[in-house]
């Protein structure tokens, strides 16, 4: 391989793996944006995710590929009763609450997994999808291109249903300004919790075609958590196109560095870019 | 205030004995670890609760202490307690040279900030050949129990007294400057940036100081733990479980509240030590579920603590003063 094809590759292992990033840093950007609160349990939605899809698998043979919406569905529940039940009592509270509440229940849910699960690594065993797709000689495994490829399509999603919908435009309301919305007959209790649901959705969706090229584990949230937390940085913290397009940086900012520097030092370089960008560009890359 | 002083003279004379009334290894590692929680959950309170900067990343302090005793005493043969006052100028030059970008940022980006550069450091100690890599470092280890090189082999009754003496010598430090100018500078920023920059305080030199003294008492710490544990790694010294739990006693108990730190480690020290003894052999976590749980049950029921619970009022703001403000 030429060293213009070792770079492409890099290159592009790390825009596919940079999808996964994104659309868990659009959960956390949905969050953001339209209840102003920061959600560090959203990596362990993903981890939530995989397993789910693992179990799905393992207990009834069907495809992680059509686990997706099941792990969609499942986290959706889970992150509108988490809302309901414990997070509605911060929304509003200081930042300090937000934080520690978000954090206890990461604790609590990578330790839950480790009590249930073991803390082994595992995986998928066989699935529909096997090959290589080879484009002037940068070979992708398809087990890591339909992953992308859903982690888009149900971003893509995400945006439509925020532009399109009527619910989506009583989501975008009540983030401007949740007394009005209150006003015009928005119930923003109901929208808080959808919006919630969807996050951990997103991550539930991008943990289940996840599993398909990825150990499973307990404590697979938190690397994914803080790449999440710096794309959302990069992407101005609430935009959802933003938090897409910083998903993507930091895939391949990780994918080069791990590359051609050492692995040890990819997360040095994703902190360091959420550094600068909120010491230079405190409004992300796009913002202005 | 006569009764005040009998409350306090007790409350020493009890701590004072408390090894003996409770003697026994494990009782006292118990009293050594709310002594160190108590003492990192004051030094955090200066910053976070007083001046109002929620740091999750103090674990850089507390390794920085571990580091540069150890590491002093191993290639200089220098004392420890020479090594602690060096690790905490270290540390507190360290936190200055990091608040300076830092604290231009607000809320969540300044937290996250923090949390980003704990990683770091880790990652860098990790990394870092050095100073042991990711094997970590022992101490040389002195025969005989002297007070000279901080380590004691027979009893660990000493560690408890040395951070004793610095629990109550960081209280009475806590005490001054929360009547002092300096105490009422700090919540000022806490309480709205804009409203303390228009009156002339100048809210970046006034987090750095809240910072400095924050590392350097957390620094001291770590050098105590390490002579303590006479065995220090970066996933040991520089772990974000040691940032968020320092956070947590401080809120646990009430943030910018002088004891607050103090009673939020008895209860979280106090669980997470026998919920370890009981569960954590497992190695499942059943502990750090609990854990878990109770962080999330404080954060959503009852961020005021466990002062604010029994409601005693924060003594520094009457309401008389609440009033005119």
């Amino acid at each position: 391989m030429s060293g213009t094809q070792v770079f492409a590759q890099t290159v592009l292992n790390g825009l596919l793996m940079g999808c996964i990033i994104a659309l868990v840093a659009i959960g956390i950007a949905l969050i953001r944006g339209v209840m102003d609160m920061v959600n560090f349990a959203q990596g362990e939605f993903l981890m939530l995710g995989m397993y789910c899809a693992f179990w799905v698998n393992r207990l009834t043979g069907l495809d992680p590929l059509l686990t997706a919406p099941i792990a969609g569905a499942v986290l959706f529940v889970l992150g509108a009763v988490m809302y309901k039940t414990l997070v509605r009592r911060v929304v509003g509270a200081p930042m300090l609450a937000q934080v520690l509440l978000t954090f206890g229940f990461s604790i609590v849910l990578v330790n839950t997994a480790l009590f249930l699960w073991g803390a082994e690594f595992r995986t998928i065993p066989e699935t529909w999808i096997r090959g290589n797709v080879d484009i002037g000689g940068v070979v992708i495994g398809v087990t890591t291109l339909v992953p992308a490829v859903v982690s888009v399509i149900m971003a893509a999603g995400v945006y439509w249903f925020m532009v399109k919908t009527r619910m989506g435009r009583a989501l975008q309301a009540t983030a401007m300004n949740k007394h009005a919305a209150a006003l015009v007959g928005i119930d923003t209790e109901r929208v808080y919790a959808l919006a919630f649901g969807l996050a951990s959705a997103c991550a539930g969706v991008a943990g289940s075609v996840l599993a398909l090229s990825y150990y499973v584990f307990p404590m697979v949230g938190t690397v994914f958590n803080l790449f999440a937390f710096v794309a959302v940085a990069l992407g101005g913290f609430g935009s959802i196109p933003g938090a897409f397009i910083g998903g993507l940086i930091i895939g391949v900012a990780d994918s080069v560095t791990g590359f051609y520097v050492s692995t040890a030092f990819k997360y040095v370089v994703a902190f360091g870019i959420y550094l600068a960008t909120v010491i230079w560009r405190p409004k992300g890359l796009f913002g202005w | 205030m006569k009764n005040q002083w009998t409350i306090v003279l007790g409350a020493i004379a009890v701590g004072a004995v408390l090894p003996y009334v409770f003697p026994g290894p494990f009782p006292r590692h118990v009293m050594i670890m709310v002594l160190v929680y108590a003492i990192l959950g004051t030094a955090w309170n200066i910053l976070g609760g007083y001046a109002g900067q929620v740091s999750l990343g103090h674990a850089v302090y507390f390794g920085i202490g571990a580091y540069t005793s150890t590491m002093a005493f191993i290639v200089w043969r220098l004392n420890p307690w020479v090594g602690m006052v060096l690790g905490a100028v270290i540390a507190a030059s360290v936190a200055i040279l990091m608040g300076y970008p830092t604290f231009k940022l607000r809320g969540f980006y300044f937290a996250i900030a923090t949390i980003a550069l704990g990683e770091m450091f880790r990652i860098l100690f990790v990394n870092w050949e050095w100073v042991g890599g990711a094997v970590g470092l022992e101490p040389p280890i002195i025969k005989g129990d002297r007070l000279m090189s901080m380590q004691f082999h027979l009893s660990k009754v000493p560690y408890y007294y040395i951070l004793f003496i610095m629990f109550l010598c960081v209280l009475a430090l806590v005490r001054v400057i929360e009547r002092s100018k300096l105490g009422y500078y700090f919540r000022a920023v806490k309480d709205s940036h804009e409203a303390a920059l228009s009156s002339g305080i100048d809210t970046t030199q006034v987090k750095l100081v809240a910072v400095a003294i924050s590392a350097f008492i957390t620094s001291m710490v770590g050098t105590v733990y390490a002579q303590y544990l006479l065995y220090i790694d970066p996933y040991v010294v520089f772990a974000g479980s040691i940032s968020v739990k320092v956070c947590l006693v401080a809120i646990l108990g009430g943030e910018g509240r002088l004891m607050g730190p103090f009673f939020g480690s008895v209860v979280l020290v106090l669980l997470s030590e026998y919920s370890r003894v009981l569960f954590g052999g497992t190695g499942r976590g059943i502990d750090l579920i609990i854990y878990g749980w109770l962080i999330v049950f404080v954060a959503a029921f009852q961020p005021r603590g466990i002062l604010g619970l029994l409601g005693l009022k924060k003594q520094y703001a009457p309401e008389v003063m609440r009033k005119h403000a």
